[in-house]
């Protein structure tokens, strides 16, 4: 194997030559079934486990003394919470996009990168979907958000896009677990015939279900996953379109604007996307799989960066154009605030971080170096979190009457929230390359120039 | 006759062989078949006659049952249980309950293809007799199968293993139960 690893793949190639079946089940199994666990693998899970207590820690002083604890007062009521449920759910927005959209697009290059972004939006969702509920104030009765006969004889406002969220993104994170697991299944199947472990054959045996790649099953397979593609692409869209309407459907001035939804999918797919390299370029490094994740991939992933960047770049220069022109004194005076006022410092260095700095994404030699792009996919983490951040504090802090402003300050307790549900996106996704394999083998499979039938044989 | 066995395996190295053999058996008349790989091969399909199933059609069955659902249930709360006037709007608004019945639709859609995946072929299945081949193990990595099954009515233990011979494979073995 090692002579595959040291030939780097041309820069059009998306997976280096010399692969076989052989080689490539093995040398992604390995880093699974291998009983030597990895000295950076430890390193990451303290750090991941550690930030994880962290949140649990921030958690439990939230449950006994109340939402207090975090900067939100009237009227910016929303602060930490919401901006961190919409940068994270955006992030998992690219998962869905590399495996539902660019499957129906026939796109091959995803097959390798499919798996850990799919992963990466289990997590994301996982991570989102805490924040609604650790806001709500009384998060044990959580279970009110949906419909069922209750003795208080009340129903939720099914007028509200706050309803329609708990329905989208509950809809959202079951349909990811199920595409994931569909994915997952053949490999499973995999690790339950290749590993030597007793406790292990049965553990991939029961949850690979009895897989053992009949051709009746892999053709209602390919069905299903055309189907699952077909259902996970528009309800993606639809995902992030129901988040915006949380904004644009009240009238606060800054929110109530009919381009939210494409923005915001954009926007979602931009963070995704720089989400995705911050974990691919680490990754393929330390478990040397620049044979299967090659420059090719970094640089498409940088490329769709690079578009959706353009896109969010657009939508900022629309919405302070519409401000302008639509004459409007308050939606004039929001932007203005928000250039000006007590968050320009957030507002600039949004700008700087999603517009300014990608531009340097059209040099080949910036996109062509896995640090860089790294380092510019960090920039877009923090440029998209800046702008949910001063998307939901500055429109609430200075919405029509200067006497009812106030500012929002985040405390300790609003860090370490945040801080602490990216601790736990970190313990998960450790615990995910260790136990399953982190790029789909058999997609992988069907990659390689062995896998094409000759047809010529036919006769 | 043998009875004693499931059906016999044999076993190729590369996509194109199987998919040949798989063809040879269908015209040889066998129709019990089945081939086990490592990925999905479209021309595989099209050689066992495979093309069609009744997955879409359950999908959309469920689907549209979801979608009902979604939209009843708003209509049931909004109108009927729980009627209440915000902002003087009509009972039944229907353009606010487009979202959630989309959304239910896809979820029952969505968890009808898996279970619908899951039925159509018959898993969770504990056992299969496939996994007595010592060497099936395989067919989850990089070697590709044809098994012809013993309830075949042209299965003959020697000719069958004949027949299976003249393909060039690299092994012939016995399914047993």
């Amino acid at each position: 194997m090692a002579d595959v690893t040291e030939r780097p793949p041309s820069r059009d190639k998306i997976i280096a030559p010399g692969y076989t079946f052989g080689t490539v089940t093995d040398q992604i199994s390995t880093v699974v079934l291998t009983k030597k666990t990895p000295l950076f693998w430890f390193a990451g899970i303290t750090v991941g486990l550690s930030l994880l207590f962290l949140l649990l820690w921030a958690c439990a002083l939230l449950f006994t003394k109340g939402v207090g604890i975090w900067g939100i007062m009237i009227p910016v009521g929303w602060g930490f919470a919401i901006t961190n449920f919409v940068w994270w759910i955006g992030i998992g927005h690219a998962g869905t996009l590399i495996s539902a959209i660019l499957l129906l697009l026939n796109q091959a290059w995803r097959n390798s990168i499919n798996r850990f972004a799919e992963a990466m939006t289990l997590f994301a969702v996982a991570c989102a979907g805490m924040f609604p509920i650790l806001h709500l104030g009384r998060p044990w009765l959580a279970y009110w958000l949906f419909p069922y006969p209750n003795t208080m004889g009340v129903q939720p406002n099914f007028r509200s896009p706050l309803v329609w969220d708990v329905f989208a993104v509950s809809t959202y994170a079951t349909v990811s677990a199920l595409f994931w697991y569909v994915g997952l299944m053949p490999d499973l199947a995999t690790l339950r015939d290749r590993t030597t472990s007793r406790f292990a054959k049965f553990a991939y045996g029961i949850l690979a279900m009895g897989w053992r790649g009949s051709a009746r099953h892999w053709s209602v397979y390919e069905t299903a996953s055309l189907l699952l593609a077909g259902l996970a692409t528009p309800l993606v869209l639809s995902v992030h379109t129901v988040v915006s309407f949380d904004f644009t459907i009240a009238i606060v001035p800054g929110w109530h604007s009919t381009f939210f939804p494409p923005y915001f999918v954009a926007g979602a797919i931009y963070s995704g996307f720089a989400m995705v390299l911050v974990l691919a370029i680490p990754l393929r490094a330390a478990y040397g799989l620049q044979g299967l994740i090659t420059d090719k991939h970094l640089d498409n992933a940088a490329k769709v960066m690079l578009a959706t960047g353009l896109i969010v770049a657009y939508a900022y220069i629309l919405e302070t154009f519409t401000a302008w022109y639509s004459g409007n004194v308050y939606e004039g005076a929001a932007i203005w605030n928000r250039m000006t006022g007590p968050y320009a410092v957030s507002y600039w260095a949004l700008i700087t971080c999603n517009i300014v700095a990608p531009q340097l994404l059209w040099f080949k030699k910036i996109r062509g170096n896995p640090v860089t792009l790294f380092l510019s996919s960090i920039v877009v983490l923090i440029g998209m979190w800046l702008e949910r951040y001063v998307i939901i504090v500055s429109s609430l802090a200075q919405d029509f009457v200067p006497a009812a402003w106030g500012n929002f300050h985040a405390t300790r307790w609003d860090w370490a929230t945040y801080v602490g549900t990216i601790g736990l996106f970190i313990f998960l996704f450790f615990l995910f390359i260790r136990l399953l394999p982190m790029i789909s083998i058999f997609e992988v499979r069907t990659l390689l120039p062995e896998a094409k039938v000759e047809e010529e044989v036919r006769g | 006759m043998t009875k004693g066995i499931y059906g016999l395996m044999a076993e190729f190295d590369n996509p194109t062989a199987l998919v040949n053999a798989a063809r040879a058996a269908r015209e040889k008349g066998f129709r019990k078949l089945d081939a086990y790989t490592p990925f999905p091969i479209e021309e595989l399909s099209e050689a066992l006659h495979l093309h069609k199933n009744r997955l879409p059609l359950i999908v959309l069955f469920f689907g549209i049952c979801g979608g009902t659902l979604g939209y009843l249930l708003q209509y049931f709360v909004t109108v009927w249980y729980f009627p209440i006037n915000i902002a003087g709007r009509p009972l039944h608004s229907w353009p606010s309950y487009i979202v959630i019945t989309f959304e239910v639709t896809i979820l029952f859609a969505a968890i009808s293809t898996v279970l619908g995946l899951f039925a159509l072929c018959g898993l969770p299945m504990p056992y299969h007799p496939a996994f007595n081949v010592p060497r099936f193990a395989l067919a989850s990595r990089n070697r590709f199968f044809l098994c012809i099954e013993s309830t075949d009515p042209l299965f003959d233990h020697d000719r069958t293993v004949e027949f299976l011979e003249s393909l060039e494979p690299r092994e012939v073995s016995e399914v047993a139960h």
